[in-house]
């Protein structure tokens, strides 16, 4: 896939194994809402994947063709690419409990296969 | 927002734009096709047709008008859609590689999703933003916009952003179709969609009844235009969908005052001698076993013989059965069939629904092109819709044989115990000409008789006639009318022998009375004539009798003056001489008054 990404911010740049979390924004244009949901996606993952993860950034308003690839309909829409399978997360990810359930970090609340 | 003024200022000063569905009938009954960039709603029941109507608009867009199309599915993917499709003709690959249609398939799993806080749907504005550019499309499919309900649970966000999704649709000027699946509330769609879109809304329906499935199409909608709003059958054939109009908007075909015979000449005479108007419908209508079929055969034969194509669609009977029991009364379809002017549509009333039954009426007529058209019998169709719905069909079979100028021959069976001139499927206000069969019962005998009950437009008799079938076909004679009865058959025949039995009296009587006369009058004369010769003969003995005594008078005239003479008494011969002529007059008068009498009994033997 090509990366069209425009601000690559990639914490960790190792490469990708078992314990690493993948992970792609989806956004249009630098929006409020697009701001709050990087915000705090790097919070959560600073505090619950530290140095494990990396986030990839995709603005379709410049990259519209990327919008497919991924079925993205909603933004802000975070990908789970890695670890399989993938996993959608839409919002600003403002309900960091729900993020977590969604990135498979707390099990403990309803189960999603 | 400017765009979106400039084109409100524009549908108030001109007549609302419509691009061209592309699909046969629906253009008709939308009075030119859906608003031009605004978008409308198709909804429908599952399987209903939503898909390929949309997908037929999209294609025809892209190769009859030139206007490239994007079609964003929610709930097949590209590859099913475009094998799904394949079987109406439609090839997608190729209008993908002509950068004419672009196929967007947008997946949403539920399960798949975590929702986290405040979204929008701009990625989908993005996507199909991307797709609408990247052809130029003119044309815009939502296949169905619902799912989106299923795969994302805050009903308020996706209201808010299919709102917004179609005033941006409107904004971007694109025509549209969002499908949607019908509600079971009384709603037409289960998630409300027409509180969206609210220009034009489209509803079809697959209805089974009878065992026989039929699918209708109504426009609820259609703002700033006219349109039809019956609920009309439509089809889905192998070129796509059409629509059937129960009867086009306009009623304008053409009337030709042309004549075609009928194929019995003495029925020609009973239409003032020239037979049906070319282009009209004809109705026989008769109980079983009347001769319609065999009417029916006969106008074909006769269509085929001036060298015109005919096309028979038989719900009865098969093709070689007709034209075995034909030829048992001297007609003879087989060689028209071999030199290709006469065809045969032989199918089971029952095979298909009535839609399927006028495609393929209509595709018959257009490969065929004849110019007489034959149903036989249209009766047996009830069996296979409603009474409304088969005169709905009729109405519109008989406006499409109109407009192409087709004459048509429909036969309908009546039941024993209707008024005969009640025909099944009440289509006889449609018919222009309507031949009445039907059994006359009598004398221990059954004869078919035949009335022509209507005929638009020309003078007919208003005779009935017998109609007889022979193996040499078929002829109409007179029935017997007199004396307050009309026989026919054996009793006519009878009846006619018994007429002249009777005439043959009747003559021998006058003859008789003639020579009664003739014989009084040679008997009279002959009287006559004795008469006449008895007062000769008393005439002429009287005359003698005159004579003789005029004789013996004169003789003693004579003795007494040659007495008086020989007396010497000289002055009494002067005397007698002057006396004497007295006697001669006395005669004179007695001959005239003879005369007289036989001059009056000349008179009276005159």
């Amino acid at each position: 896939m090509t990366q069209g990404t425009t601000r690559d911010t990639a914490q960790t740049p190792a490469a990708p194994n078992k314990d690493f979390w993948q992970l792609r924004l989806y956004v249009a244009g630098q929006t409020p809402k697009s701001m709050i949901a990087f915000t705090n996606l790097k919070k959560i993952c600073e505090e619950h994947l530290p140095d494990k993860y990396q986030i990839e950034v995709v603005d379709l308003v410049q990259n519209p063709s990327l919008a497919q690839g991924d079925q993205i309909l909603a933004v802000p829409t975070l990908v789970r690419k890695l670890p399989e399978p993938i996993r959608k997360i839409i919002g600003d990810l403002s309900n960091t409990e729900r993020v977590l359930v969604g990135l498979d970090l707390r099990p403990s609340t309803p189960p999603q296969p | 927002m400017s765009r979106m003024q400039k084109s409100q200022t524009k549908a108030v000063m001109t007549e609302l734009e419509k691009t061209p569905t592309g699909i046969g009938g629906l253009d008709e009954v939308t009075g030119g096709g859906l608003p031009r960039g605004r978008p409308t709603l198709v909804c429908g029941t599952a399987g209903s047709g939503k898909t390929l109507l949309a997908m037929e608009f999209i294609v025809r867009g892209a190769t009859e008008f030139n206007e490239p199309g994007v079609f964003m599915c929610f709930e097949e993917n590209e590859a099913e859609l475009t094998k799904n499709v394949a079987s109406l003709g439609f090839d997608l690959q190729a209008l993908f590689a002509r950068k004419k249609l672009a196929l967007d398939y947008v997946r949403v799993e539920r399960s798949e999703i975590e929702e986290t806080g405040e979204y929008d749907l701009e990625g989908l504005f993005i996507r199909l933003g991307n797709a609408i550019d990247s052809i130029g499309a003119k044309r815009v499919v939502l296949d169905t916009v619902e799912a989106l309900f299923a795969g994302l649970p805050n009903e308020a966000i996706l209201r808010a952003e299919l709102r917004r999704l179609f005033r941006w649709l409107k904004d971007k000027g694109v025509t549209a179709i969002i499908t949607g699946e019908r509600g079971s509330g009384g709603t037409l769609t289960r998630h409300g969609l027409e509180e969206f879109v609210a220009d034009c809304v489209i509803v079809l329906d697959h209805r089974v009844a009878g065992q026989i499935s039929t699918r209708r199409l109504r426009v609820v909608k259609y703002r700033g235009s006219l349109h039809g709003t019956n609920e009309y059958p439509f089809l889905i054939g192998k070129t796509g969908i059409s629509v059937l109009p129960i009867t086009s908007m306009g009623l304008a075909h053409p009337a030709p005052t042309q004549r075609v015979p009928t194929g019995v000449a003495r029925l020609d005479a009973m239409f003032g001698g020239r037979g049906f108007l070319r282009g009209s419908s004809i109705l026989v209508s008769g109980t079983a076993g009347t001769g319609k079929t065999s009417l029916a055969a006969a106008f074909a034969e006769a269509a085929c013989q001036r060298g015109e194509r005919a096309l028979y669609f038989a719900f009865e009977e098969s093709q070689d059965q007709i034209m075995r029991n034909m030829s048992s009364i001297g007609i003879d379809l087989a060689p028209w069939v071999k030199q290709g002017l006469l065809h045969f549509h032989a199918v089971r009333p029952n095979l298909q629904g009535l839609e399927m039954h006028l495609l393929a009426i209509h595709d018959r007529v257009r490969e065929a092109k004849p110019k007489v058209v034959l149903l036989d019998p249209i009766t047996n169709l009830i069996s296979v819709g409603d009474q409304l719905e088969v005169r709905s069909m009729l109405t519109r079979l008989i406006d499409f044989f109109k407009t192409q100028q087709i004459t048509t021959l429909f036969t309908s069976l009546t039941s024993g115990d209707d008024a005969p001139e009640q025909s099944e499927v009440g289509v006889s206000s449609l018919m222009d000409t309507w031949i009445l069969l039907r059994n006359l019962e009598h004398s221990g005998e059954r004869n078919r008789a035949l009335y022509v009950l209507k005929s638009r437009g020309m003078p007919h008799s208003n005779q009935v006639r017998e109609f007889q079938l022979s193996s040499r076909g078929i002829e109409l004679v007179d029935v017997y009318v007199g004396a307050g009865t009309v026989l026919t058959g054996a009793a006519r025949l009878a009846q006619e022998a018994r007429d002249a039995a009777e005439a043959l009296a009747r003559n021998d009587q006058i003859a008789r009375l003639r020579r009664a006369i003739e014989r009084k009058q040679r008997s009279a004369e002959a009287q006559g004539a004795m008469l006449r010769a008895e007062l000769e003969a008393a005439l002429e003995e009287l005359n003698q009798n005159i004579d003789q005594e005029t004789l013996r008078s004169q003789a003693s005239a004579r003795d007494s003056e040659q007495m008086a003479r020989k007396r010497m008494a000289d002055g009494e011969a002067s005397k007698s001489q002057s006396r004497s002529p007295k006697p001669k007059e006395g005669r004179k008068n007695n001959r005239h008054r003879v005369s007289h009498l036989m001059a009056h009994s000349n008179g009276g033997r005159r």
